[in-house]
């Protein structure tokens, strides 16, 4: 499964900066062996965002942790490839890796309370990761600071380098954040649930900046959320995320208009919609049941059990993928039974 | 960092805290059983010698009286007169207290070093080989008691390796520095005299590293289980996702953190190792507090004893001091709570 080139001109056009392929990976925990992404597929170009969308314990964050190589504790084994700039991430050593993180691939994450240092100014942590990958003076990565400061929209970025993370707000903590990840001007940046914690107002603020990050500075972006209103409002193209598999992914217009995997459409099914008090209410679609644990072995699809177009097939065998022609793929029985044009992949 | 505020009220609660101990160390004199005047004049002296005592040690004034004019001798560092060497208890405390100063602070610094960076190694490699052996030194630390490390260290560092000598604060032939703190090492440093310093450093491994073992196990301990707790913050998961080397992630990132609850397990361990300083002196003939004291106790000579509990109870203080000023410098939110 690739998520379709939604650039067909300029960067998207080039080389792409990420590029997983058949990317397995299984923690060992305590003699146990927890296989937790099974075939991800995923590229993404300079300047585009992709949004990776799934519900809790679908494997998202893992994804994103496994191309930082900053999988959870124990032994664990990575299959596949991940391809950054031409260079295969999977062989690196931690060393070789501390040289990506930061500078070339930077994260932000879900709780901005909890994602500084409490005993450290901003400042401090934010000229830190300058020194460290930069080699600038304290003079001029003090000017670096302010100038990423004032990038990310905050106002008196003296005051902000000196203030400690439990004077901030949220917002303004998630803004310290991106400043910190985009302070040595990243080419992929991870972005996991930024917005989560957040006040919707404070969301549109940071969705703008990452938007910014992206269209300015010619980042990629993989932008994780559970919301597909987020992910609407800034995503080129989604992947869909199920139990540790890319289980549809496309453009972001096709993927949210015409879902063909039902577990994308029960997912838009089941945003809320806006109704007043008082008007008439509109059923709210939840999807039965949970995302399977990741030790549980299954012969067919992994959504099968949850699923209310589950035929025969779906439960005794994996589906196989179909990628199409413009690269929207999805992995299921059902549009292998219909689907004529479909090219069969893997 | 220190606001005038904080420091304001700081010495405020010094000073009542130091009254209060003065307090109750004069009450613990006059509530011991015993007459301090009938130690003095001995058991076959007459009604009238004893008479005659108690009213030269004051002892017939009312208890107030008595209290004003111990607190006010203690301002100008008169701590009475030793019943039982007729000296003053200043003067002997200037004598034998630095060496034990000298001897804890030696223990407090190699328990907290060594504390931290066994406990951090220990959190790092948590579960692998460093980690069972820092349990195992820790375990051997807290439950050995320090009488019988301390002479199963003098029976293999003195006589079957005789790297260290057994007893005494310098070589046999050496004349110790002129006196500013009473401690050999900083006052050898003071003279220059290096000499004196090496002698004074290589008589104090022995004791100070004894003394310090069941502090340092303590220490790594807590190290350890806090940086664990430190480790799986999401702020060390950023530093990592920046790129921050491993080291530095730890030792600056993470030990920080990590040290709050540190520094109130080390500040509560001087006063462990203030008693457990005695224990040691007695085994390595060390010229300290803990002979005069135990001596005062048996001979019930109060001045002594509340000489020795006042300057004991002033260190104490001091370094509680500190550790508040450490909890300043390492938790920027308490340091607001001053404003």
């Amino acid at each position: 499964m690739t998520s379709t080139d939604s650039k067909t001109t300029g960067a998207a056009a080039a080389a792409p900066i990420l590029q997983i392929k058949d990317l397995n990976v299984t923690l060992r925990k305590e003699q146990e062996l927890i296989p937790i992404l099974h075939h991800v597929n995923l590229t993404v170009h300079a300047g585009e965002i992709v949004g990776l969308v799934g519900e809790s314990g679908s494997g998202k964050s893992m994804t994103a942790s496994a191309v930082t190589q900053l999988l959870p504790g124990g032994s664990k084994s990575l299959q596949g490839s991940i391809n950054f700039c031409g260079e295969e991430l999977t062989t690196k050593s931690e060393k070789e890796m501390a040289h990506y993180r930061g500078k070339e691939i930077a994260m932000i994450f879900q709780e901005p309370m909890t994602c500084l240092n409490p005993v450290f100014t901003v400042g401090q942590q934010l000229e830190d990761v300058i020194c460290t990958h930069q080699h600038l003076q304290g003079g001029e990565a003090h000017a670096r600071a302010i100038a990423m400061l004032e990038n990310v929209h905050i106002k008196e970025p003296e005051k902000m380098l000196k203030a400690y993370p439990y004077e901030l707000s949220g917002g303004m903590r998630q803004r310290a954040m991106i400043a910190i990840a985009l302070s040595c001007s990243p080419k992929l940046l991870i972005a996991d649930e930024p917005t989560t914690a957040l006040d919707v107002t404070i969301q549109a603020q940071i969705l703008g900046l990452v938007k910014e990050a992206a269209d300015k500075a010619g980042a990629g972006v993989i932008f994780i959320s559970h919301d597909l209103g987020v992910i609407a409002q800034v995503c080129d193209s989604i992947a869909v995320m199920y139990s540790g598999e890319i289980v549809e992914a496309g453009t972001a217009v096709e993927v949210l208009t015409t879902p063909r995997h039902p577990y994308t459409k029960a997912l838009l099914a089941a945003i809320p919609g806006f109704t007043p008090k008082g008007a008439e209410r509109l059923e709210l679609c939840a999807i039965p049941g949970m995302v399977p644990d990741p030790r549980e072995h299954m012969d067919g699809c992994r959504f099968a059990p949850r699923c209310s177009v589950c035929g025969e097939n779906c439960t005794a065998k994996h589906p196989p993928l179909h990628v199409a022609g413009d690269g929207r793929s999805v992995c299921c029985w059902k549009e292998a039974e219909a689907g004529d044009t479909a090219i069969t992949a893997s | 960092m220190f606001s005038f505020h904080y420091i304001r009220n700081q010495i405020i609660h010094l000073l009542l805290v130091l009254i209060g101990v003065s307090i109750i160390t004069f009450a613990l004199s006059h509530v011991i059983p015993g007459d301090p005047a009938r130690m003095m004049v001995g058991d076959k002296a007459s009604a009238a010698t004893l008479a005659r005592a108690r009213v030269e040690l004051g002892l017939d004034r009312p208890l107030t009286e008595q209290y004003y004019k111990y607190v006010t001798g203690l301002m100008h560092g008169d701590m009475g007169i030793s019943i039982r060497s007729q000296q003053p208890v200043s003067s002997e405390l200037k004598k034998f207290f630095p060496a034990t100063l000298e001897l804890t602070l030696s223990a407090m610094i190699l328990a907290v070093i060594f504390g931290i960076i066994l406990g951090v190694v220990a959190a790092v490699h948590r579960n692998k080989w460093p980690d069972h052996l820092c349990r195992i030194v820790s375990l051997i630390g807290v439950s050995t008691p320090l009488f019988w490390s301390g002479v199963v260290a003098l029976i293999i560092f003195y006589k079957w390796i005789p790297i260290f000598p057994a007893s005494g604060r310098l070589d046999t032939f050496m004349t110790p520095p002129p006196q500013v703190t009473g401690m050999y090492i900083l006052d050898g440093l003071f003279a220059g005299q290096m000499d004196v310093v090496l002698s004074a450093i290589h008589h104090l491994i022995l004791p100070a590293v004894c003394l310090a073992y069941v502090q340092l196990a303590i220490i790594a301990r807590q190290v350890r289980s806090s940086m664990i707790d430190v480790l799986e913050e999401d702020y060390i998961r950023t530093a990592r996702s920046c790129g921050i080397p491993t080291r530095r992630i730890l030792y600056h990132y993470a030990l920080k953190n990590a040290l709050l609850p540190t520094v109130t397990i080390a500040g509560l361990t001087l006063a462990d190792l203030l008693s457990g300083a005695i224990i040691t002196e007695t085994i390595f003939a060390w010229p300290g507090m803990g002979k005069y004291v135990v001596e005062a106790i048996t001979f019930l000579d109060f001045p002594a004893i509340m000489g020795f509990t006042m300057i004991v109870s002033c260190v104490y203080v001091f370094i509680n001091f500190i550790v508040d000023m450490l909890y300043r410098f390492l938790d920027p939110q308490i340091r607001e709570v001053d404003k």
